[in-house]
């Protein structure tokens, strides 16, 4: 087991309470296994991202265990996780192509960051080298100022930077969300391929899209408020999805080939809960279409079969087609 | 009907404007009343510059733009404010779009005071109370509140209700929903398509190739500032014949099909095309290849 | 290594982000302001002693016994409570009291119309500039630049050896048209910065001319920087003015602070221990542009939710 979480809270303290932002989150993620983090904005994905490695002072931990190759991650201080950040934990911040100091040459910063992080010299300069041909850049990248490059070569090059010291887990937060679809394509393509070169054991990529999650992750774990909805592998959530959640949002993926006039599709109505002061019981409940009185009790997380599930409602194994959701409302 | 004839929009750029950039070469299209044309491109192909200049936020280069007989590029002060009666759009950011010191239906506050000054305050809220149902929004639930304490997809629908306060013909969509959760975009497009079943005509920009086939009539492909396709969306995405439209197609994540694994190659090559374009070229000419299908020469 | 997880971090402050995350109605901004105005011991600090001065400025002159340039007092006279010579005499017999309140109100006169006029026509250029772009900026940009560069001083001594009389009125229009650059050229960028944002060409849509835009929706935005600017003219007016009339180019028909410290040094005052004639001047000048200053940056603290002491 490479990465195991157990029971994560993390909440912000804000003026007016704790926002629960993470309230109870439990998963496992293989070896060489990218697990796809989906959710819509508020859902705690990013929280849990940063969370992992400890990147927000805003933060607050409050319980759980994060188990990386058998040794616990003191996530709750930030000294403490120095020693394990860009070595065994590295991530690829969101807008991380738009944070490159535009006064530094690439090398240049390139350089210095290592240099920080006590890991400079002749070797290190070889592989980066070798890496950056690999995805496709010439070392001649090295030489130009970040202004200089396209949004996808800047978005490689920092998840080259990332992954330079073979980390045991890279988190990729929305790393292909403010780029143009084909360059989308090979930076997420990238990602499949860094793994299978083995530069990166674990991989946790968070995004929206549950369709780059579909083309490049093996298992996709679906959050909502701050706590997990579903996972399984990334065919079966697309093609049998159990949670009503999962199902009213794959069902309102305008594929290429839908068009209104033959079939409307249809959202989600409403909005997610305040996490400030969540809902008793099931968080989706207020929106769900299949509510009943036992949402009132929270559903537990359950899992089998590689597949789990936090739901009293949910459909057996082989579901009805989505439409029939629709028409329940 | 709205039309654009040989539009051009050309930057200088450079210290002391020494050098010139082409965002738009030589556009020429039309939106009828009752069609929505989906302006598809990625980032630097101008689709937002275009949508900004049917908005007379920016003045062509060349080329001209009527609406309904009247040439609208060269319009000023009053004649301008009139033009505004019937055109109007939303931008990407709902939260840029508001100023954020003030409530957020300050927005129909402007249009009563600009546009309709002699219209009394109760006829005024009832008008905003019926084009907020219109967009199905509670009034209670957005009224009197700041931009902060609302949720995108009910920002950008209160922008479409300011909309529909005036008499507007022709809309313009700038990317109006790629900032909301993907739970709450569909239910805005399908706002879109209300409208359009209503008589307004639609210019719909966006980079989502699958957002523009489940909603428009007809595509159009942008590429550095020119059309490389367009014609009926049918016959665009089912027929696509330039290889840069393939090349596009083949890089939208599917739910139910894999991309094929051509490394990272394809998509390299997409990428090196849209950095190279040379600015002084002219705009390649549009072909026919069949009815309702025009094809640049590649 | 791994050690036990501690309870209580330090509380962050609240962000559009978090709120988004689903906080619930907040104190509007003002009241918001208003709760941590009165916790800024620089702001109330700052906001004490101008406005102490202030009233010292007004009731002052009505105290008085002695006009401020009338002769008569004894000469050279400590302060006593004789006679209404409070601050003592001058080494020509004028009552010290009386000019000081008399300096007071005019320190505050040329820092309201100098920092005014300054403030007005920063303004002017600075939103033109930013708003309109292009050519126009780079006019006003020119302009701007060839005001900054102008050698006051020399331009000042012309000035005054034309001009028979000059009265605090000349002094301020003076100090007026020549400090509004820089404030010109922030207001400028900070204008920039709020152009691209969609809200104005929403505005715009909506059928608003540019100067309703300018002052209704940009202006708005700013009203935080634009005050702060306005009490640092208002201070850099005071600060120019006092040193104008050190060197000796002041008004010629009245008498005020920095004429009091340039008489008191023409006159040796620090070598005859008149420390009642320069003491009170230079202290006044340094109280209020400096609580100006400090208020100002207690005011950037109440403004801008980053800088709190939390």
């Amino acid at each position: 087991m490479s990465l195991h979480v157990e029971d994560l809270r993390v909440y912000y303290r804000t003026l007016a309470g704790d926002v629960k932002a993470l309230d109870g989150v439990s998963f496992d993620v293989a070896d060489g296994e990218i697990m796809g983090l989906a959710g819509e904005s508020g859902c705690g994905k990013s929280t849990l991202g940063k969370g992992l490695i400890r990147l927000d002072g805003r933060m607050r931990y409050v319980g759980g265990h994060v188990v990386l190759d058998g040794e616990e991650l003191p996530i709750w201080d930030d000294a403490a996780m120095n020693d394990f950040r860009f070595r065994h934990v590295s991530i690829v911040p969101q807008y991380a192509m738009s944070a490159l100091n535009p006064t530094r040459k690439i090398g240049r910063m390139i350089h210095e960051l290592l240099r920080t992080r006590g890991a400079s010299g002749n070797g290190v300069q070889q592989e980066l080298e070798r890496r950056l041909e690999l995805v496709g850049l010439g070392p001649d990248v090295l030489g130009l100022y970040p202004i200089e490059l396209s949004g996808g070569m800047k978005q490689r090059v920092v998840m080259v930077i990332s992954t330079l010291l073979d980390p045991s887990l890279l988190i990729a937060d929305e790393i292909t969300s403010a780029l143009d679809v084909s360059t989308q394509k090979a930076v997420a393509q990238t990602l499949v391929e860094f793994r299978d070169r083995g530069f990166v054991k674990s991989t946790i990529v968070i995004t929206h899209d549950i369709a780059v999650l579909f083309q490049v992750a093996d298992t996709i774990l679906v959050m909502y408020a701050g706590k997990l909805a579903e996972k399984a592998p990334a065919e079966e959530i697309v093609s049998s999805p159990r949670h009503p959640y999962t199902r009213l949002l794959i069902s309102s993926l305008p594929e290429v080939g839908v068009r209104h006039a033959e079939q409307e599709l249809h959202g989600i109505p409403g909005r997610p809960p305040s996490l400030l002061d969540p809902p008793t019981g099931c968080r989706f409940r207020d929106r769900c279409p299949l509510a009943t009185d036992r949402c009132l009790q929270e559903p537990p997380w359950v899992e089998e079969d590689g597949r789990g599930i936090a739901c009293w409602e949910a459909a057996p194994v082989a579901p009805a087609a989505p439409s029939v959701l629709v028409e329940a409302r | 009907m709205l039309r654009l004839e040989h539009v051009s929009k050309t930057y200088r750029v450079g210290a002391f404007g020494r050098s010139k950039l082409a965002a738009v070469r030589d556009i020429s299209f039309d939106v009828q009343p009752g069609e929505v044309v989906s302006l598809i491109g990625e980032s630097g192909s101008g689709k937002s510059t275009i949508g900004r200049m049917v908005l007379r936020l920016l003045k062509p280069t060349s080329g001209s733009i009527v609406c309904d007989d009247a040439e609208i590029s060269r319009l000023r002060r009053d004649a301008l404010k009139e033009y505004y009666r019937h055109v109007q759009g939303v931008f990407q950011d709902p939260f840029s779009s508001y100023n954020p010191i003030f409530k957020a239906d300050r927005i129909f506050g402007m249009i009563h005071a600009e546009f309709f000054p002699r219209v009394g305050a109760d006829e005024w809220n009832q008008r905003v109370r019926d084009a907020l149902e219109s967009v199905a929004l509670n009034p209670g639930d957005v009224l009197r509140k700041y931009p902060h304490q609302l949720s995108g997809g009910q920002l950008q629908r209160l922008l479409v209700a300011r909309a529909l306060l005036l008499e507007i013909r022709y809309f313009v969509a700038d990317e109006i929903i790629s900032m909301l959760d993907a739970s709450t975009r569909i239910d805005v497009l399908n706002l879109l398509a209300d409208l359009k079943s209503r008589g307004l005509g639609i210019l719909f920009i966006t980079h989502d190739l699958s957002l523009g086939n489940y909603i428009s009539d007809t595509t159009i492909i942008l590429r550095h500032g020119s059309i490389v396709e367009m014609g009926e969306t049918e016959k665009v995405f089912g027929d696509a014949r330039h290889p840069y439209t393939k090349d596009l197609l083949a890089s939208v994540p599917l739910v139910h099909k894999k991309w094929r694994t051509n490394g990272t190659g394809g998509a390299d090559a997409v990428a090196a095309a849209a950095n190279g374009a040379a600015p002084g070229t002219a705009a390649p000419e549009l072909f026919l290849v069949e009815e309702g299908h025009l094809v640049a020469a590649s | 290594m791994s050690s036990a997880p501690p309870t209580a971090l330090a509380a962050p402050a609240d962000t559009p982000q978090l709120k988004a995350l689903g906080g619930p109605k907040p104190m509007s901004s003002l009241r918001e302001a208003v709760h941590f105005a009165l916790g800024n011991r620089k702001l109330v600090f700052g906001i004490s002693v101008t406005v102490a001065m202030l009233l010292f400025a007004i009731v002052g002159p009505l105290l008085a016994s002695h006009a401020p340039l009338a002769y008569g007092g004894d000469l050279a006279a400590a302060p006593t409570t004789h006679d209404g010579y409070w601050f003592g005499t001058t080494l020509q017999g004028q009552d010290v009291f009386s000019q000081f309140v008399n300096g007071l109100r005019l320190a505050f006169i040329v820092g309201a119309l100098g920092g005014g006029i300054a403030a007005g026509i920063g303004m002017l250029v600075g939103f033109t500039a930013g708003y309109r772009g292009g050519v126009v900026d780079e006019v006003l940009n020119m302009l701007t630049n060839v005001v900054l560069v102008i050698p006051t001083f020399a331009l000042l001594l012309v000035i005054a050896s034309y001009l028979r009389v000059r009265g605090i009125m000349t002094e301020s229009v003076f100090i007026g048209f020549t400090s509004w650059p820089w404030a010109a050229r922030a207001l400028r960028a900070q204008t920039f910065s709020l152009v691209s944002r969609d809200f104005v060409d929403l505005a715009r849509l909506s059928g608003r001319s540019s100067w309703k835009i300018i002052f209704r929706e940009i202006a708005p935005n700013m009203s935080s920087y634009l005050f702060m600017m306005f009490i640092l003219l208002f201070g850099g007016a005071i600060l120019i003015a006092a040193t104008l009339d050190f060197i000796g180019l002041g008004p010629s028909n009245t008498i005020s602070l920095g004429m009091m410290m340039q008489l008191s040094v023409q006159n040796a005052a620090l070598q005859l221990h008149l420390w009642w004639w320069f003491l009170p001047p230079g202290l006044a000048i340094m109280a209020i542009v400096g609580s100006l200053y400090v208020m100002n940056v207690g005011l950037d603290e109440v403004f801008n939710p980053k800088l709190r002491e939390m």
